[in-house]
């Protein structure tokens, strides 16, 4: 009944992994060739998994756990998603009804433990309710601001010999739910007019833009003002990378002139970004002279951190639209003179140049110039999905995304482990695409064990370990914030044979310790369509990521490089 | 300042602690709470008072309505309203002590509901500042038991919080 409900709200593909509380499930899913199941080889690589699909597709993942430890295993990844706002739903088993409360063997109360990181949560009572229940998760989870919405099911529940007349649910209408609508036309005009008087205005575009399918209205918009436009680490993508009017990244390791332009605007667009701290650095400081517009489908991210001057509750692409359609119609015009006085101080900051790389000496790989390899053999295309440290910073600053959905990184948990199941999930969701995972030594580490999965499904994933032989990003902070003691971020004498360990799962190795080398064997590897390669790139061990917010300040406030500060 | 927030939450398991728990999640704090079926059994209501300035409160109220089982809510204190709690109160009542302690609930409109040869049980209804000062001025009195239930509330008026 439940795989049967799955398929009738269009479910292909589930992840999973089976147990004692879910065998009826699993002995559903043998019989028939609807919904397919993919074995992964953790549950945390299951959600991941899911979440990667949902990122790169926009359809929710399905994920299918077993009670106790399956169920616990599952909640790093479900906090994952409900951290950037993904659609996921997580089916987990539950012991007997009868045995719910007396500590059962595997019992875990998976709806208090998960509680905080889900949108919703529903404990199926009785076998008839799982219908309704699987479309009002699905309702839920995919509406709105979307996140991950549990099911937990008993064992009795899913009983075959429980029959009942099936029928599932043509729609949902849920009293204590609603989904706001349009934004208010009344806020949206005073916001157009602050706009269209804006003297140095920025666009500041986050997560949102992707998930709301606004990446058209976005670039419309910016191109009709002519403005900048700044994307957060979970938006980028939403505006072309590679655009002229795209100042980079924002926020701790954004580039210098997105972050100057934000510190001295006069008017901030906010559109779906949620103003949070690795943005804003000082909320006290933050952009001082800017009026604030914040355009959100969540009413509590608005002012939760920074106050909005004219805040906007809607979907992004009602409210870009209607916005648009006003500018177009509108009799004050945007002041060209103010823009171009304020591009030519926007041009002034980017001679900076805080992204130039310096090759290092004697053939040694900075890291920077991996990326920027990956980025030319794969013509600036492909889906990377990245881990949690220093190379995903690397990534998101020398990768410049043209369509969104490429980029897929755990943004506001930062979860280790994350990359390389996600690019699972894409490869899953994208057979023939071109699924690269940037990961480093410390987060690879964290769920090799899918190597197997990738074996088993024959995923020609592409990984490529940016390989410092340490925790990069603690190691940077315990340079510049600890006198240089690396407490427990360095491990290089137990590091594994990468190439042989990969080549232990049946996937094919390479490994890259010269710059001189670095293009040929990179092009090698990604020749290799069939396949999945590990990439093991030996990188310079002491390079750190800049330019760097500098703690306490305002967004002005950078580190540059080791030897230069704002 | 001190706020009340009224809910009506959907009656079904786990609906309380999903409030309870984001109060302790997003570190607000709980300063009573009362919760009981209404007239319509599908739904509960919750009193809730707790502190905070006004944009602490407006975070807590949008975060509650975020919430799927919170059907509405009002923060009572933002109009005119009625506030009451309810406290049983046990007391050494002997001596010199058991009139005064006597005159001192009636003073306060208060029931004596249990009487023993050396205590009262008192029943007090009123806005907590009421309780608070009853407790004040029976300060010289042994205490030895106090149940409040937490502040109960509802619109003055024709304001009405329903479905």
């Amino acid at each position: 009944m439940l795989i049967r409900a799955l398929h009738d709200e269009g479910v292909e593909m589930i992840y999973g992994y089976p147990g004692g509380a879910v065998l009826h499930i699993y002995d559903a899913i043998f019989n028939q060739d609807k919904v397919e199941h993919i074995l992964v080889r953790h549950e945390q690589a299951a959600t991941h998994a899911a979440d990667g699909y949902a990122r790169a597709t926009g359809r929710p993942g399905v994920v299918l756990v077993t009670s106790g430890p399956g169920a616990t295993n599952a909640i790093t990844g479900i906090a994952t998603a409900f951290m950037d706002s993904i659609p996921m739903i997580v089916i987990s088993g539950q012991v007997e009804s009868s045995l719910i409360g007396s500590d059962g063997f595997q019992e875990t109360d998976m709806v208090g433990i998960s509680r905080p990181v889900v949108k919703h949560s529903f404990m199926v009572q009785n076998p008839e309710d799982i219908p309704m229940v699987v479309k009002k998760a699905f309702y839920i989870a995919t509406t709105g601001r979307p996140g991950p919405v549990v099911i937990d099911i008993p064992k009795d529940v899913t009983d075959p010999k429980r029959k009942f007349p099936y029928s599932y649910p043509e729609s949902v209408k849920l009293r204590s739910y609603s989904v706001p609508a349009k934004g208010h036309t009344g806020q949206i005009k005073k916001a157009v007019e602050i706009l269209l008087a804006a003297k140095r205005p920025v666009l500041y575009t986050g997560g949102g833009v992707v998930q709301g399918e606004g990446s058209a209205l976005l670039t419309e918009l910016a191109r009709t003002l002519g403005y900048p436009v700044t994307n957060t680490l979970m938006g980028l993508g939403a505006y072309p990378g590679s655009d002229k009017q795209f100042l980079g990244m924002l926020g701790m390791h954004g580039t210098y002139e997105a972050n100057m332009a934000m510190h001295y605007s006069d008017v901030v667009l906010g559109i779906g970004a949620r103003f949070d701290d690795r943005v804003t650095n000082t909320i006290s400081k933050f952009c001082p002279g800017a009026k604030i517009l914040h355009v959100d489908i969540d009413p509590a991210s608005i002012s939760k951190t920074v106050a909005a001057d004219v805040p906007i509750v809607g979907s992004v692409t009602s409210v870009l639209e209607e916005m648009l359609e006003l500018i177009r119609t509108s009799e004050t015009q945007v002041d060209r003179q103010a823009l171009e006085l304020w591009w030519k101080q926007i041009e002034g900051w980017r001679e900076k140049e805080c992204l130039k790389v310096t090759p290092a000496q004697n053939d040694v790989i900075k890291p920077q110039q991996v990326i920027q390899c990956l980025y030319d053999i794969t013509g600036g295309d492909a889906y990377v999905s990245s881990d949690v440290g220093q190379h995903q910073m690397f990534a998101a600053q020398y990768y410049p995304f043209d369509k969104p959905r490429r980029w897929i990184n755990s943004g506001g948990l930062g979860t280790m482990g994350f990359g390389f199941p996600a690019a699972m999930g894409v490869q899953f969701a994208f057979p023939d695409a071109v699924s690269v995972c940037v990961t480093g030594e410390g987060s690879f580490q964290m769920n090799l064990q899918e190597l197997a999965t990738c074996l088993q499904y024959q995923l020609p994933i592409k990984i490529v370990c940016l390989n410092n032989q340490a925790l990069g990003m603690v190691k940077q902070w315990q340079d510049m914030q600890y006198g240089g003691r690396y407490s427990h971020s360095t491990y290089s004498e137990s590091l594994p044979d990468f190439v042989k360990l990969v080549e232990a799962y049946g996937h094919v190795g390479v490994k890259i310790e010269k710059f001189s080398d670095l293009k040929t064997k990179m092009a090698e590897a990604f020749a290799l369509k069939d396949r999945l390669v590990f990439i093991d790139v030996m990188v310079d061990p002491m390079e750190h990521v800049y330019p760097m917010s500098i703690k306490g300040g305002a967004m002005k406030d950078m580190i540059l490089s080791k030897t230069e500060r704002t | 300042m001190r706020h009340i927030i009224s809910i009506l939450l959907e009656n079904e398991p786990g609906a309380l602690s999903r409030v309870v728990g984001l109060f302790s999640q997003r570190n607000y704090n709980i300063e009573s709470l009362t919760v009981a079926p209404t007239d319509d059994h599908t739904l509960s209501r919750l009193t809730i008072t707790t502190v905070g300035d006004d944009r602490k409160i407006e975070q807590i109220t949008k975060h509650l309505n975020k919430l799927v089982d919170v059907v509405k809510l009002v923060d009572l204190t933002e109009g005119a309203h009625i506030e009451r709690e309810l406290m049983l109160i046990k007391v050494k009542a002997s001596g010199a002590q058991r009139d005064e302690v006597k005159r001192t609930a009636d003073i306060f409109r208060g029931q004596i509901v249990d009487v023993t040869s050396t205590i009262y049980s008192i029943q007090l209804v009123g806005t907590s500042a009421k309780l608070d000062a009853f407790l004040a001025a029976i300060s010289g009195v042994t205490i030895l038991e106090v149940a409040r239930t937490g502040v109960s509330g509802i619109s003055r008026g024709e304001k009405v919080l329903s479905v």
